[in-house]
């Protein structure tokens, strides 16, 4: 796999379960040491200049993990140690802030929900003001709130040039947040490109029918999406298509009960090229 | 070294947060010792002439409390981050193995030294002790304890389940201190005793420290510091070996 991510960009990072994700990142991370290859972190190899490379990287572990002897800021204020920051409260003050972990600042992190847990996480990965942020599946099991207030504060770091890079479950995240993409599969890059250019080549319609009688034409197999019951998913490749799908429909006696047509969204281009490879 | 001295900072403060456990217990257990084995002994077993048993049997007691604290401090804390997956933060970090090897050494010392302090403090209200030599019994509660908390670790790196810590815990620290001549002086045995005593690192510890209180001991204080320096040498490169290549720790 040969990968590089500009400095300043928002790049998510998809692929189903066992895809490779977390394995990429914790090769640039320098916790898996790679068979072969190599990895660098704006320029600095994360074997050979480990410490330059390490102090550039903010990393989200996907598992929520934790040091239950500590309070949120005693962990903040040993992970900024770690990175070498001396004066860290100022700003670990302003991450909190962000994160609204002020209220929590002098709990235990054992006292802590699963959703406080991330957060901290969250706010280990920045107290060193890293340049390059990696967020690993950063809102697995967090509310709706959190997630809106933690995608606004990265948008944020983003906007003030930090790099990005993003694994998520969540393809409406990756699709609104990020402006390019890359899909693995089984270890493979399957797919590189801007967000728009993804959507875009695998332009096409869906079309969303409720069937009142009737069954589809043998030809149409090819353009079943989805099928419960009465309800269907078709693909279209565009607009032109929309007049002759519903002819051969009608010739084929199929009687319409409902109608609803799409645009193509990250989910369905994904699940195309991870059918396709 | 930064990194260093917040992982450092942070190793101290991870045992004082509960020194109820990791000071206060181990203190009393030496202490209980100390009471019922000066109780069971005290006049049937005389070491030497002029030194009671109960004071010979504090200092063995003191340092076997020193070492076995200064092992269960890099141990149980390597494996807890390891088993809890804390250790990323870590790893992440800008951190040597070198400066990780020396912060979880230097607070497994400082972990035996409040602990040897702590034995030492109570027993003084039931014996009268001295202190004939207090450096050599500062050079090998530092070297021993150093010793233990490098052996610690390579035993926290190594193991993967708690479990698997007790078992090098129970079966081989614990045997090896027991029988290192902290209650009784190896010149009670019989020779094929006496010999392989002799090739128990701990005895040295043991028997060097005590030489620091009476000044005396079954073999020199300079042999014992030298074959427990060399224990040490060979433990920290093993270590430092460890570390260097990621073993158990960097995928």
């Amino acid at each position: 796999m040969s990968l590089s991510i500009a400095q300043g960009e928002f790049f998510g990072l998809l692929g189903p379960n066992g895809a490779g994700k977390t394995t990429l990142i914790s090769v640039v991370a320098g916790l898996v040491r790679p068979d072969a290859g190599s990895a660098s972190v704006l320029g600095a190899d994360v074997a050979a200049d480990y410490r330059r490379a390490r102090r550039m990287l903010g990393v989200v572990p996907q598992e929520l993990v934790f040091d239950p002897f500590f309070t949120v800021r005693e962990t903040l204020r040993f992970q900024a140690g770690y990175f070498g920051v001396r004066t860290a409260d100022p700003w670990i003050d302003e991450v909190l802030h962000h994160l609204d972990l002020e209220a929590k600042a002098d709990v235990n992190m054992r006292a802590l929900s699963g959703g406080m847990k991330r957060r901290v996480l969250v706010a280990q990965a920045l107290v060193h003001k890293p340049p390059v942020i990696v967020l690993d599946e950063p809102t697995a099991g967090v509310d709706v709130e959190l997630r809106k207030g933690l995608w606004q504060f990265v948008r944020r770091l983003n906007r003030d040039g930090h790099t990005v890079v993003l694994t998520t479950h969540y393809l409406e995240e990756a699709e609104s947040l990020c402006t390019r993409i890359a899909m693995l599969k089984a270890g493979r890059l399957v797919a590189l490109d801007t967000t728009r250019n993804l959507l875009a080549t695998f332009s096409g319609l869906q079309l969303r029918l409720g069937l009142e009688r009737g069954e589809l034409p043998e030809a149409f197999a090819v353009r079943v999406l989805a099928r419960d019951d009465a309800r269907v998913t078709l693909r279209l490749e565009g607009y032109a298509e929309l007049e002759s799908v519903l002819a051969q429909l009608r010739q084929a006696g199929v009687a319409i009960k409902e109608f609803e047509l799409e645009q193509p969204d990250l989910e369905e281009v994904f699940l195309r090229v991870m059918g396709r490879h | 070294m930064q990194g260093f001295a917040a992982l450092l900072r942070k190793e101290l403060l991870r045992f004082w947060k509960v020194s109820f456990q990791t000071v206060a217990a181990p203190v009393l257990t030496t202490l209980l010792y100390l009471l019922i084995f000066a109780h069971a002994l005290e006049d049937r077993v005389r070491v030497y002439e002029d030194v009671r048993y109960t004071a010979f049997l504090v200092p063995g007691l003191v340092m076997m409390s020193a070492l076995q604290n200064a092992f269960a401090n890099s141990s149980s804390s390597v494996i807890q981050s390891k088993i809890t997956g804390n250790v990323v933060f870590i790893l992440l970090a800008p951190i040597s193995y070198f400066e990780f090897f020396l912060a979880y050494v230097l607070a497994s010392m400082a972990r035996a030294l409040v602990v040897a302090a702590g034995v030492l403090l109570v027993s003084v209200w039931f014996v009268e002790l001295r202190l004939a030599a207090p450096l050599w019994a500062l050079a090998f509660a530092l070297l021993g304890s150093a010793l233990l908390g490098a052996l610690g670790l390579i035993a926290g790196i190594w193991a993967e389940r708690f479990d698997q810590l007790a078992g090098f815990q129970n079966f081989v620290i614990v045997p090896l201190t027991f029988l290192s001549g902290v209650f009784y002086s190896i010149h009670s045995l019989p020779p094929f005793w006496q010999k392989l005593s002799h090739a128990n690192p701990f005895f040295y510890m043991i028997d060097g420290f005590r030489y620091g209180f009476f000044g005396a001991s079954d073999v020199s204080p300079a042999v014992s510091l030298a074959v427990v320096g060399i224990s040490f040498a060979l433990v920290t490169a093993g270590t430092l070996a460890l570390l260097r290549n990621g073993y158990k720790m960097r995928g």
